[in-house]
């Protein structure tokens, strides 16, 4: 049984901020950055009110921020931090370590574009950036999620079969600074979803190393239990959500949105928000919509589920990989499709860079588009810059 | 308490023998003094540097104390995480404060650590920073560092490094920690003593110890604690300590040995006592005579 406290009208970084309270979290270190740094703000308002007990060490950089995790983390407290763009990408040498290490840090990223040209809005070529750092990556639509995931981040992270740091990431400035009414939890069922797990930790009286050198006798086992370590995340993501209190906003790896439409599309965060009020708005039924919101362990397997009725695939990526045969997103669903001997056609959409946000009109651009290439004798793969003004 | 003899010592080994270190290691003498008069309960956090390497290959650990490292430039900040974190845990009664050492080598504390030190004792956290200075990135096969003094060779200096010596010292008491010192392994009262006092104080205190390097100086393992005697005899590495901005020498050389006693015995300075360089064996002087009498007048305008 549980019982929702009541609704706040919160952005999705006050959401971040409120759960990270509600978990009582006993450490955090951060350095602010647009468009992450209202979750430092709050939260440093909660330590100095005494709402929230817990040590708030405002570093000089990113990578200090997560250097002080580690650190907090070893020594046995429950940690967390946030950022965004260049302070993920400074976290970037760090972030291996955490997940090397073992940490079950959780971290907020409010997604945004990278440098070169600076630019503070939305996209995820931050977190793609880092998306082979061994951390459980998921994505939220709305502030609504951003808060049930945060909440569960944390038991997934700290549960013995993973011990893996994860990132909850928030599309910077639609979701991070958009508001709505979320449900939320009371602190006492948040509290008891969350009961305290020993883990070895730093102590005179047990001493051991931490953070030791492995040579190539030993190094790849280190890391090839590390990945077991991250795809049993995935089983273990479903106690975890089955768990938590409010049904209805259990993490699951993906959801699906009028499942019987021939073409599915296939993103990442709030984006799905836009697409499927698309399909309803403009009775597009022949799409079906399949929103992730776990990216890394990737949920090949449940996907492949969902699209087995499909007759074609677009895929949004709102980053880009330069030089790769296909952006992120895309290279691991047509990876996906590949081991299941499935040849659909893919159509690749990059979208959004830099916070050039998709329009309702950009939307049925794309869709409609999609209904040509993925027709009878289309190339199996086609690209497409959605909202791309040059040449 | 102030140690005068062994026994006063605290008695845990914290590195246990079978390290790697290279015979006459000057830094691994330094550590075993830092520890013997560290208080209980401790952990140990070393940036990326040759003690790391020479304690801890997997799987094997010389480490007797908790001891973590992460990565090069960020031992002050994993060190800030860890003092904080035992804080809070021990207000909630889920953890208990430990005393929180950094040993770190002169690269991860000068130059790619310097931030992350910088960060950490502008907050104040309340942690032992220790220094051990063998002047070079001996690690990685003898590099120049912002601690490597003027005239060495190192493999990026091939003719000597043209740049002084930084002051780590003056940069730590400009950020207002309450305790900073300097000390030799062949002084061992006055090292451990130190150590002491840090710890008692509350504050980011820091501790800056050369470390003669057989390897990476070219001398014979037998002289390290000579080496170490004749850098502070010569004025070359002067043993003094602040305390809340307040100089006081604690080793008053005044008569000082001719540099040339420590250079000779070092081939790094071969190069030095060559007729054709005594441009640059008078500049490595000047160097050593300016930081003195800056010392001095230290002393005399704030004693302690």
């Amino acid at each position: 049984m549980y019982s929702l406290a009541s609704y706040r009208l919160m952005t999705g970084n006050e959401a971040v901020a409120f759960a990270v309270k509600q978990v009582d979290v006993d450490f955090i270190s951060a350095y602010p950055i647009t468009p992450q740094t209202i979750i430092v703000e709050r939260l440093s308002e909660y330590v100095s009110s005494g709402e929230l007990d817990a040590e708030f060490v405002p570093v000089e950089s990113e990578h200090s921020a997560l250097s002080a995790c580690i650190g907090a983390s070893l020594a046995g407290a429950r940690v967390f931090t946030s950022t965004s763009s260049q302070g993920l990408a400074l976290m970037h040498e760090v972030m291996y370590i955490a997940s090397g290490m073992r940490c079950p840090i959780v971290m907020a990223v409010s997604n945004r574009a990278l440098s070169a040209p600076l630019n503070i809005h939305g996209d995820h070529s931050d977190i793609m950036g880092s998306r082979d750092a061994g951390w459980v990556l998921i994505f939220c639509e709305n502030p609504q999620e951003v808060y049930d995931y945060t909440i569960q981040a944390f038991r997934l992270a700290e549960h013995p079969e993973v011990l893996l740091p994860v990132a909850v990431n928030l599309d910077g400035f639609t979701v991070s600074h958009s508001s709505e009414p979320v449900a939320i939890l009371e602190d006492e069922v948040v509290r008891a979803y969350l009961p305290r797990r020993e883990r070895p930790r730093l102590e005179f009286e047990e001493p051991a190393s931490f953070g030791v050198f492995a040579l190539p006798t030993h190094y790849f086992e280190f890391k090839v239990e590390q990945e077991k370590a991250l795809r049993k995340a995935g089983e273990v993501l479903e106690e975890v959500s089955a768990a938590y209190p409010n049904r209805s906003g259990r993490l699951l790896k993906l959801s699906k949105f009028n499942e019987d439409g021939r073409i599915a599309i296939i993103c990442l965060g709030g984006t799905a928000g836009t697409v499927r009020h698309v399909v309803k708005k403009y009775g597009m039924k022949d799409f079906s919509l399949i929103s992730l919101k776990l990216f890394s362990p990737f949920p090949s397997e449940e996907l492949l589920d969902a699209l087995k009725e499909a007759e074609g695939v677009v895929v949004m990526d709102r980053a880009t990989s330069p030089g790769a045969p296909l952006p992120p997103l895309a290279s691991n669903v047509a990876a996906s499709l590949y081991e299941a001997g499935v040849r659909l056609p893919l159509m690749s959409v990059v979208y959004g860079l830099g916070g050039r946000e998709p329009t309702l009109k950009m939307i049925v651009e794309m869709l409609e588009k999609s209904r040509e290439r993925i027709g009878e004798g289309g190339p199996v793969v086609s690209r497409m810059y959605l909202g791309y003004g040059g040449g | 308490m102030p140690i005068s003899k062994l026994a006063d010592l605290y008695g845990r080994e914290g590195l246990s023998p079978g390290h790697s270190a290279c015979q006459g290691c000057g830094a691994t003498i330094a550590v075993r003094q830092v520890l013997l008069a560290a208080e209980p309960p401790y952990i140990v956090v070393s940036p990326t540097g040759c003690l790391e390497v020479i304690s801890t290959p997997y799987p094997f650990t010389a480490w007797r104390v908790p001891w973590v490292h992460v990565a090069f430039e960020n031992a002050a900040a994993v060190a800030s995480g860890i003092e904080a974190a035992l804080n809070v845990l021990e207000r909630k009664g889920i953890g208990r404060r430990h005393k929180v050492i950094v040993i770190g080598g002169d690269g991860g504390t000068f130059d790619i650590g310097l931030q992350a030190l910088s960060g950490a004792f502008e907050r104040g956290h309340n942690i032992l920073y220790v220094c051990y200075d063998n002047e070079a990135y001996m690690n990685t096969g003898i590099q120049r560092s912002a601690a490597t003094p003027p005239g060495s060779i190192t493999t990026t200096t091939p003719a000597g490094k043209r740049e002084r010596k930084k002051d780590i010292v003056s940069i730590l008491v400009g950020h207002g920690s309450p305790y900073v010192a300097t000390a030799s392994p062949h002084l061992w009262k006055d090292l451990t003593n130190k150590v002491r006092k840090a710890q008692s104080i509350e504050g980011p205190t820091f501790l800056h110890i050369i470390a003669p390097c057989p390897r990476g100086w070219y001398f014979d393992p037998h002289l390290t604690i000579k080496l170490a005697k004749l850098a502070v005899e010569t004025r070359i590495f002067p043993i003094y300590e602040v305390e809340n901005g307040r100089y006081r020498i604690n080793y008053l050389i005044s008569r000082p040995r001719p540099v040339e006693d420590y250079l000779r015995l070092q081939n790094r300075f071969a190069h030095l006592l060559r007729p054709e360089n005594a441009a640059l064996l008078e500049e490595f002087k000047r160097w050593v005579e300016d930081r003195w009498s800056q010392l001095l007048k230290m002393a005399e305008a704030f004693p302690a």
